[in-house]
């Protein structure tokens, strides 16, 4: 065992952070010590808190830290900003929100940049979340960047998934877009006291209702709540319902973990699997100039890309 | 080997209640291409130190427009050093007098820039003088 794997195993708070780093800028030694943390994970419950930018999902987030923290869990957050597509770089401002646990020992808080990566997370999450867990975080909450219809991808790492909406935003035709609506286990109402809150209130409960066949063979139906997060108020019951929800997925008669479950194993080893081919073929394809000698071809018309692009990976996958 | 991203924490320690200039500096390295963490007003050096550490930034961006930088920028440096974390590079901004910059830089402040500093001039500094930690882990 590496002293890296030892010391995240162990908690250090220095060696997790490089560790980080180290997944995010894609290192070669990473993949080694990820194989190696593997077996330390699993034991943490992983929330992801999902909704459009300005709903009020760090506050929240900060706000069920306290929470959180008061049953004696420990926590770890990854907070995700979106990175500017001109320069590369990314103000990542969600811990500001949160600043007030960073002197608790029991709270790890690490902003992310998503670095060209859609779906409302980063290239680097799911080895993330498998690094909190190995550290032996209770809970580890994951907030997507701000997203809008369906960059869902959170669902795919998350047991319970938390979407966010403000009154006003639910409106009719939003609320029947897809993706956003199937994937969420908990529907939160944040700013509340606003006006249109009944509004949206109804309209979310009409949408869910259209499901109800899934309800009816003992399916999950997401409740809805109403919160005003920056009082406070409705987080408590947000835990109460994620509690209820991660009650249900382990309990459920209809195997509701374990198929979940055997769905995100099979999700997150696709994503891997892509990722690596991607890795490995490209970069064979471009360090050989293969890649950019094909790019000529087009251009001067002398092949389509599609048959370019098969002459590229083809004689790879033989190998 | 891939190249790795500048992480740097902008942050504003004390009772100060101005980040104007602190948003502007973040967004300057934004447009740099580097990753900023900012972490909001009255920040503890020991809120500051702890958020640079998870972080795991290069650099910490300090300003100060209340006076109390002599207190409070030297304390993030000596607070790192107790954490195991005197790599990450200490800078502050703000105003402040020349005879104090003297003093800020020995007790390990890499740089000061004052309001007369560009943000052109800022961000080539960063460039030319903190480097992403280099590969082992």
């Amino acid at each position: 065992m590496s002293t890296t794997v030892e010391k995240v195993v162990a908690g250090d708070v220095r060696s997790v952070a490089r560790l980080l780093r180290d997944i995010d800028d894609g290192m070669p030694g990473v993949r080694q010590t990820l194989k190696e943390l593997y077996p330390y994970t699993g034991r943490a419950y992983v929330l992801g808190i999902t909704g459009a930018p300005g709903v009020g999902k760090s506050t929240l987030v900060d706000q069920m830290l306290s929470h959180i923290r008061k049953q004696d869990k420990t926590v770890g957050v990854l907070a995700v900003d979106p990175t500017s597509p001109f320069s590369g770089g990314a103000i990542l401002g969600d811990r500001v929100r949160m600043q007030r646990h960073s002197m608790d020992e029991g709270v790890f808080i690490r902003s992310l940049a998503t670095r060209g990566h859609f779906g409302g997370l980063t290239q680097s999450t799911r080895g993330a979340i498998d690094v909190l867990d190995a550290m032996g975080k209770d809970y580890i909450i994951v907030e997507t960047v701000g997203v809008g219809q369906d960059e869902v991808e959170v669902v795919k790492s998350a047991h319970t998934t938390v979407i966010v909406v403000i009154p006003g935003m639910g409106d009719d035709i939003q609320a029947i877009k897809a993706g956003i609506l199937e994937v969420g286990d908990i529907f939160l109402i944040n700013k509340a006291d606003r006006e249109g809150a009944d509004k949206t209130l109804s309209d979310l409960r009409m949408m869910i209702n259209m499901d109800q066949r899934r309800y009816d063979d003992g399916g999950w139906k997401p409740p809805i709540l109403k919160a005003e997060a920056v009082f406070d108020k409705g987080v408590a019951e947000l835990l109460e319902e994620i509690e209820n929800h991660r009650r249900y997925m382990m309990e459920s008669a209809t195997g509701m973990h374990f198929r979940k479950r055997k769905d995100k194993v099979r999700e997150e080893l696709a994503e891997m699997v892509k990722n690596r081919l991607i890795q490995e073929v490209f970069e064979q394809l471009t360090k050989s100039g293969e890649f950019e000698n094909a790019v000529e071809s087009i251009v001067e018309g002398k092949i389509d890309p599609y048959t370019a692009a098969d002459n590229l990976v083809l004689p790879k996958l033989s190998l | 080997m891939k190249k790795r991203k500048l992480r740097i924490m902008v942050a504003k320690p004390g009772l100060d209640g101005h980040d104007r200039g602190a948003r502007i500096i973040a967004r300057a390295y934004r447009d740099a291409g580097f990753e900023v963490v900012y972490s909001g007003l009255h920040q503890t050096p020991e809120e500051i130190s702890q958020a640079a550490i998870q972080e795991d930034v290069d650099m910490i961006g300090l300003s100060s427009l209340a006076g109390a930088h002599m207190y409070l920028f030297p304390r993030v440096v000596e607070l790192l050093k107790e954490l195991g974390a005197e790599d990450i590079v200490v800078c502050g901004g703000g105003i402040i007098p020349e005879e104090d910059i003297r003093k800020l830089k020995k007790a390990g402040i890499k740089e000061i820039f004052t309001p007369g500093s560009s943000l052109e001039e800022i961000t080539r500094w960063v460039e030319e003088n903190v480097k992403p930690r280099s590969g082992e882990s």
